[in-house]
């Protein structure tokens, strides 16, 4: 029962709708050299997978696909690893079934 | 910074903010209510379930109005291995009746229905507006909220904090702490549509009656979790959530846990053929009565998952939402009819009021059964699970083997795995936190 990496968390997010607010990001990473345990679990733990590694090993985080659950705060805002908001008003995913 | 006054303001348009901002102007509260979607309910996710007996308390007749899927007449738990389910099943034509207890949702539909009703009652909504923080005055009193949007301060004698799981401005105010990975489940969802008659036929379904089936087990992979399917009219919700503790610890993927979920022998079919046409994600409060926070302060309350008020046993939460918010308008109304201030003293009333309602009662039945559930998941949501599974395999499959020695070998395979003081230690904390 473990056939992971044929999940495309992209095609789920294909269904979504989305106002994306360019250039105005409403999650940041601060700026590190190694990330820290919780950086690397954002990785894993984001559902629409909006944390990956670069070439450097450093965690990139590209917030057009997120779907506001929260899970990224819960987990690496305590530590300042990530600054989070919600996106402007009417920006980010519109739901039309929820 | 907004001129016009306002007796109170509501942050968030989801089912405790829509029953706080209904209640109140109903008492002639003059109220502003903020939402950061499009439309009230496009950032709302949920399973959904809703309660009948809630909803009748707020507007009597939104059978008649509200955009409902099906009216629920039977239940379905499972207890799922990798290859099979042992379920309980409860069906009843009780539940066709003229006044059906609960109902499955579509959020985004239902909450801008629920959102139209409370503007008809004088409500001022205002959407597409992130409140940024609350504001304050010399005594620390919260005084209004800062919005994102241009001179966007707004004042009123109190704040409803209705803004959801996450409870962003509570937290930036210093009110709350953060939810923490241990009190807070990540649920995944989709939404599989299907020709109606196709739902009804592989659910055993006419009408519009509907179903639900609540899952458990080995699709949680020793998490602490659930995976759930909803008949509506026309889709399926399908999705699964764990303790976003358990994610962090194990590394495995919320996706990749719906998929297993959705590929498993006894889902797949179900299923088949079905277009999918949303994916959502959203955390649900998981720690019950011991993570409750305060309630009310100087110039504000706090309702609903905000301020996490969620049956995890009983997986409520949309009504503790709209009874929460109700009450809290309720309280407000008396202080304000009372020509006194919104002190904390005064607001006090709210959390004396909830005391006394199921809302509190139930979190408090159950407050043990949290923390149970998450230091001991791998006996619940794994072990167990297996073992009753292999349990009922033995007791169907015919093979010439003595009964006798079935039972025993079942009885052997339940020590052998939990031995007899982990049975006997497991069933007197389940029963003790159950109670």
């Amino acid at each position: 029962m473990d056939a992971e990496p044929s999940v495309r968390v992209e095609d789920k997010l294909y269904y979504n709708r989305y106002l994306v607010d360019v250039g105005r990001p409403h999650v940041k990473v601060r700026a590190h050299t190694s990330p820290s345990p919780q950086l690397v679990a954002l990785l894993k733990a984001c559902p629409a997978r909006c944390y990956e590694l670069n070439d450097e090993g450093r965690v990139e985080v590209t917030v057009d696909g997120c779907i506001e659950c929260g899970t990224c705060r819960v987990i690496a805002e305590p530590t300042g690893d990530i600054q989070w908001s919600y996106p402007r008003g009417g920006y980010g995913v519109l739901f039309k079934f929820g | 910074m907004i001129e016009e006054r306002f007796d109170a303001i509501v942050v968030g348009a989801g089912m405790a903010g829509n029953a706080a901002a209904l209640s109140m102007a109903r008492q002639g509260i003059k109220v502003l209510q903020l939402e950061r979607g499009e439309y009230p309910g496009s950032k709302n996710v949920q399973g959904a379930i809703l309660y009948a007996d809630m909803m009748e308390k707020l507007i009597p007749e939104f059978r008649e109005e509200a955009p409902l899927e099906r009216h629920l007449v039977e239940q379905r738990f499972w207890m799922m291995d990798d290859r099979s389910h042992v379920g309980m099943h409860y069906r009843s034509d009780d539940f066709n009746e003229e006044r059906p207890n609960r109902y499955t949702i579509i959020r985004a539909q239902f909450d801008k229905w629920f959102s139209s009703k409370v503007r008809e009652a004088g409500v001022t909504l205002l959407c597409e507006t992130t409140v940024t923080e609350l504001v304050r005055d010399e005594r620390e009193r919260i005084v209004g909220v800062r919005t994102d949007r241009r001179d966007g301060e707004i004042h009123a004698d109190v704040v409803v904090l209705a803004e959801g799981v996450n409870g962003l401005l509570g937290t930036r105010a210093g009110l709350r702490a953060r939810p923490t990975p241990d009190n807070v489940a990540l649920a995944v969802k989709e939404m599989h549509f299907l020709p109606r008659e196709t739902i009804e036929a592989r659910f055993n379904l006419k009408g519009d009656e509907g179903v639900v089936i609540e899952a458990a087990g080995t699709i949680s992979r020793g998490m602490t979790g659930m995976g759930f399917i909803y008949a509506n009219k026309e889709c399926i919700s399908l999705g699964i959530g764990c303790l976003v503790a358990d994610f962090q610890r194990t590394g495995l993927t919320p996706y990749g846990l719906l998929d297993q979920f959705k590929r498993h022998p006894s889902v797949l079919p179900l299923l088949a053929g079905s277009e999918v046409k949303e994916y959502s994600a959203h955390l649900i409060p998981e720690g019950g009565y011991k993570s409750i926070p305060q309630l009310y302060g100087e110039g504000w309350v706090v309702v609903g998952d905000a301020a996490q008020l969620n049956n995890a046993v009983h997986r409520e939460g949309s009504n503790l939402a709209m009874t929460s918010g109700r009450i809290a308008a309720d309280a407000i109304g008396l202080v304000k009819s009372r020509g006194e201030p919104m002190t904390a003293t005064n607001l006090s009333l709210y959390k004396k009021m909830l005391d006394e309602s199921f809302v509190i009662k139930d979190l408090k039945k159950y407050k043990d059964l949290p923390p149970l559930m998450h230091t001991h998941s791998q006996n619940f949501f794994l072990t167990y699970p297996q073992l009753i599974s292999k349990a009922m395999q033995n007791f169907v499959r015919v093979d010439g083997t003595p009964k006798v020695e079935k039972e025993n070998a079942t009885l052997k395979s339940f020590v052998k795995a939990r031995s007899w003081t982990g049975l006997f230690g497991d069933a007197c904390r389940f029963a003790r936190a159950w109670r």
